[in-house]
């Protein structure tokens, strides 16, 4: 149980740090947004597995941390997309080269 | 409190994502990627404050985590709705 728990925790920084890296990487904003929402949520959910596994008698207060991360990151994130689009953020395009 | 070699992996990990969101916080070009930034940010901090509840072996900080993301969700919404309010 203890194993798996490490495992989990591992797995879960490791995508928290992805995440972050994908944010500084990304080209745009909504790439960042997408990069900073996704593997960050997934992350912070497998964290609290880990900690889960670990503490099995704080189960409660962990799952009401994860379904709060779970319905609040997605709904944070699409408004603020929704606000960049309206306020009228240009999407990022590739440029071609003519070679 | 002892660090096995798992936690401190967990912790240099977390710690290095929040300095890489403070770094796209820092050098961000627009006030977008500012918000983005600090959206991000604060869901790495709730993590990493419920990896401290492990580590102190206190649940009394999963209140705290959750309070934490309260209160960034609440802040990143009024957020959105400035910048759609002040565009219209």
């Amino acid at each position: 149980m203890s194993i798996i728990g490490d495992v989990f925790l591992i797995i879960g920084a490791v995508f928290c740090f992805l995440g972050a890296l994908g944010l500084l990487r990304m080209p745009d904003v909504y790439n960042r947004i997408q990069a900073g929402t996704k593997a960050v949520t997934l992350g912070s959910l497998s964290l609290l597995i880990g900690v889960g596994l670990h503490h099995p008698d704080w189960w409660a207060k962990l799952l009401i941390v994860g379904i709060f991360i779970l319905l609040t990151n997605p709904i944070g994130s699409s408004s603020l997309a929704r606000a960049f689009q309206h306020a009228g953020v240009i999407a990022w395009k590739k440029e071609r080269s003519e070679s | 409190m002892t660090l096995n070699l798992v936690n401190v992996v967990v912790v240099a990990l977390l710690s290095a994502a929040a300095v890489l969101a403070l770094v796209r916080m820092w050098i961000g070009p627009y006030t977008p990627d500012r918000i983005v930034a600090t959206d991000t940010l604060a869901v790495i901090a709730t993590a990493a404050i419920v990896v401290c509840a492990m580590l102190f072996d206190s649940p009394f900080y999963l209140d705290v985590a959750l309070l934490y993301g309260v209160l960034a969700f609440v802040g990143v919404v009024a957020l959105a709705r400035v910048i759609e309010a002040k565009q219209s």
